[in-house]
């Protein structure tokens, strides 16, 4: 993965852009020790690294406005970090670049039942938002895999989604306000509690700009009142084709499902050596969870056990008590974990129209024979999201090359297929120079247009989304 | 002049002289209407998948014609657009395109979103004649920016829109709406218990000679059970009741502002935290129809009535949506109006599409 090439001017002027930030920013908020900022080296897309030249850890608003402010005066890039779980490499360093990270701003600063929304420093975790308002019977809806680990401000950098998102939305849908800060340090509020916008819908844009339009240091959520009950089915099948022929039925009849999840064999073996959930030995399976009251569950219930009745299941496993439930999830939820034992992998996140999905799996198992490497499938299968895991071996030369050329090649099929590069994940760096597969200059000029408005000096996050080629005229002014 | 297809779109706005009045079916007349009208007539499904829920249609489409063509397949569009051409007063045929471009969500919008939120995929031309997309036909899509967004809502003031796609939902088989018998003022608090019980209510308003109204959709069985049971939890707030035959005409009066068409006055809708509202219908006086919890309130003021004046004050923020009273569209503080202002100029340089519409 190509960088741009850093700014040597920058790189002798660290001892002073340090000694700036320390001016502005209280003198535990700056950390410039190789052996410290090393820890920022990378996020989730481990395979890329590089060490900054410094980075910062603002504790307000206030704080990551002068930081901002002060990097904008001195002409140095800002790569903002929530908490670096990107896939994407959505938070990459380059070496001329200062990483401000959100990690100590993570408070609930207000909770609102009667209008439905919590507020909350940006670098709270996804998950630990739930937690607040969980003991009173609600819940924040969108739930990526990293839930545990993930801050809200990565989260409306990338607009993530999650397993529950078919009925629930993305982060877009359930956000309604944020205190963004623009790299020359300006403060906004956009949104707020009140459910559309008044002008243009700069919260929409704002949400999925991958942190290049400002940085986000408070977020309004939608919060929501907890179902009464749920309960998973899981249902096995003897091929791919057939799981995916369940889903648009299940989908068609009018049932709408919070989950579909799919695992295919590779996916399924690997889990049940890592976590024995006790899948059944089978090609494909699905894991489709309903909401409700217990007589609402038992009704949805009966309506997919039909529906999966005329494509010959091998098996339909109804959850009858927690544990059972739990152990049904037990394998989706290990699935990364699983395949990280075994091998070093690659997550894709393209998204496919659900129609597509029986061709696009047959034609992800050719290239994975084409290309020598074994391909495992799990996703989000109702809202058409893909998880194609490619396995690979980092110590072998030439292997995470030959990784990173089919997955190209998968992400090109999706696309031509009539759907996107990444359902969920961002671009990043990963998937930068494969914009043009999916957008014409046109596209690509329409959208950097709107970061010359938030960011006509092109420093926060510079690197990323948009092709290098397309990018370089701007990022060099 | 009326333009067919994206092409003849394109060219319209490149050779334009001056500013372009950006219209579909007319329907919607809001804020300043200026220059040589410019009609989208870009028509037909270009692609209905009902087996993935998404629908790509051309923005000139009749919103009457794709909810026919959906609802044949047991399927609709999640955010239930309202028909303002009545309350209005402009007579016109609501086209799909309009739709986005004014955001038109109606009272499902608590549970499904707004109309921005089932949009997935636009085509649009911007100012310079160039056509832009963005999105595509699938559920999920973090692909790049997200424009789909920005121009829901933007009023035609940003692009002109040939094509517009939806995630679709499946209809429900039934509904109900339980009925509290309370005055306007007292409905939010009635609404918020309702809008925060595990229920999934997917509508929570206020409607004159009705009462406050919570629907529930879904499964006939479930729609009983959960009818019931909030039944048991509004009891505390006045008489209830709940309406099974006559609950769908109650959504669609107060979807389509029914009570307020042929009355005159100024008509204002103001976008506020739901719990604000007692004390603005309070402060407004006049007719109110509440929707969103109370998040929403329409109200019907006297000619030239100083509305954002008398509410205040109230976060959010209202739009004039009918009569001369001054400003259109709530003005912005600062910091935002310098970003809108740099967008616009950025997609529509010549400043030609729908000037001041939303100024």
């Amino acid at each position: 993965m190509e960088m741009p090439k850093p700014n040597d001017d920058l790189l002798a002027r660290k001892p002073q852009i340090i000694a700036r930030l320390r001016e502005v920013l209280p003198a535990d908020a700056v950390i410039d020790d190789p052996n410290e900022t090393r820890a920022y080296e990378c996020d989730a897309l481990s395979a890329y690294r590089c060490q900054p030249l410094g980075v910062v850890l603002p504790r307000s608003t206030a704080e990551v406005a002068a930081a901002l402010k002060a990097c904008h005066e001195m002409g140095v890039p800002v790569v903002p970090r929530g908490a670096g779980t990107s896939l994407a490499g959505g938070s990459m360093p380059q070496a001329d670049s200062v990483v401000l990270g959100l990690a100590r701003m993570n408070s609930v600063l207000e909770t609102d039942y009667a209008n439905r929304f919590i507020r909350v420093e940006a670098g709270r975790t996804n998950l630990s938002v739930t937690g607040a308002v969980e003991s009173d019977g609600w819940f924040y809806a969108p739930d990526p895999s990293s839930q545990l680990a993930c801050a809200i401000s990565g989260n409306i950098a990338m607009n993530s989604g999650g397993a529950h998102c078919l009925k629930y939305g993305v982060t877009t849908n359930n956000l309604l306000g944020v205190t963004l800060v623009t790299m020359e340090g300006e403060v906004v509020e956009i949104g707020g509690p009140y459910l559309d916008a008044g002008g243009l819908d700069l919260l929409g844009l704002i949400c999925g700009s991958e942190g290049q339009l400002g940085v986000v240091t408070e977020a309004t959520l939608k919060i929501l009142p907890k179902p009464e009950g749920a309960r998973p089915v899981l249902i096995g099948f003897n091929s791919n084709e057939v799981a995916g022929a369940c889903v648009a039925d299940i989908i068609k009849a009018g049932i709408l499902p919070v989950a579909i999840e799919f695992m295919d064999r590779p996916c399924i073996v690997a889990t049940e050596a890592f976590c024995h959930a006790g899948y059944p030995d089978c090609e494909a399976l699905l894991i489709v969870e309903c909401e409700g009251s217990a007589a609402e569950i038992d009704e949805q219930i009966g309506m997919i056990r039909q529906i999966a009745g005329r494509h010959d299941p091998v098996e339909f496993r109804e959850a009858q008590s927690a544990d059972e439930a739990a152990r049904i999830w037990l394998g989706r939820k290990s699935a990364f974990g699983a395949m990280g034992q075994i091998n070093d992998y690659m997550c894709l996140d393209g998204t496919i129209p659900v129609s597509e999905l029986p061709f696009v799996l047959r034609r992800i198992g050719e290239l994975s024979k084409e290309y020598g490497l074994d391909v495992a499938n799990v996703f989000h299968a109702g809202d058409g999201n893909m998880h194609p895991l490619i396995l690979y071996n980092a110590n072998k030369p030439g292997d995470q090359e030959l990784c990173e050329k089919l997955g190209a090649e998968i992400l090109k099929l999706c696309v031509e297929a009539g759907g996107c590069l990444t359902g969920e994940h961002g671009v990043g760096i990963e998937k930068r120079d494969l914009m043009d597969v999916q957008f014409a200059p046109a596209d690509l000029e329409a959208q950097m247009r709107v970061k010359d408005v938030f960011d006509p000096k092109w420093l926060l996050n510079p690197a990323k989304v948009f092709p290098l080629g397309a990018s370089a005229s701007r990022r060099v002014s | 002049m009326r333009v067919e297809s994206e092409a003849q779109l394109a060219e319209a706005v490149r050779d334009a002289g001056g500013a372009l009045a950006v219209r579909g079916g007319g329907t919607r007349p809001v804020g300043r209407c200026l220059g040589e009208p410019l009609e989208v007539g870009i028509t037909g499904i270009t692609l209905y998948e009902p087996g993935a829920l998404t629908l790509v249609v051309g923005a000139g489409t009749p919103l009457a014609e794709v909810e026919a063509a959906i609802a044949a397949e047991g399927q609709r569009l999640p955010f239930e657009p309202a028909n303002w051409g009545p309350v209005l007063g402009a007579p016109g045929v609501s086209t799909v395109g309009g739709v986005v471009a004014a955001n038109v969500s109606g009272p499902r919008r608590v549970q499904a979103g707004a109309c921005r939120d089932s949009l997935i995929g636009v085509r649009f031309v911007d100012g310079r004649g160039q056509v832009v997309k963005n999105g595509g036909r699938v559920m999920k899509n973090v692909t790049g920016y997200d424009l789909v967004k920005l121009m829901a809502g933007s009023w035609g003031t940003l692009g002109v829109m040939s094509e517009v796609a939806f995630k679709l939902l499946p209809a429900a088989p039934a509904q109900a709406t339980v009925v509290i018998d309370l005055p306007a003022g007292a409905a939010p608090v009635a609404l918020a218990a309702a809008l925060g019980s595990p229920f999934d209510v997917s509508g929570a308003g206020w409607v004159p000679d009705v009462g406050a109204v919570v629907r529930v959709e879904g499964l006939a069985e479930s729609v009983a059970y959960r009818a019931g049971e909030l039944r048991k939890l509004l009891e505390k707030f006045g008489p209830v009741r709940i309406e099974e035959e006559g609950s769908a005409a109650i959504w669609a009066s107060l979807r389509d502002l029914e009570p307020f068409v042929g009355k005159p006055g100024d008509l204002w809708r103001f976008s506020v935290k739901p719990s604000e509202a007692s004390e603005i219908v309070a402060r407004l006086g006049g007719e109110v129809l509440l929707d969103w919890g109370g998040g929403l309130i329409w109200a019907l003021l006297p000619e030239g009535a100083e509305a954002r004046a008398l509410a205040a004050p109230y976060s959010g923020h209202a739009t004039c949506m009918r009569g001369a009273a001054g400003v259109t569209f709530e003005p912005e503080p600062a910091p935002i109006a310098t970003l809108t202002t740099a967008l616009r100029a950025q997609f529509d340089p010549r400043g030609i599409l729908n000037p001041g519409r939303m100024g």
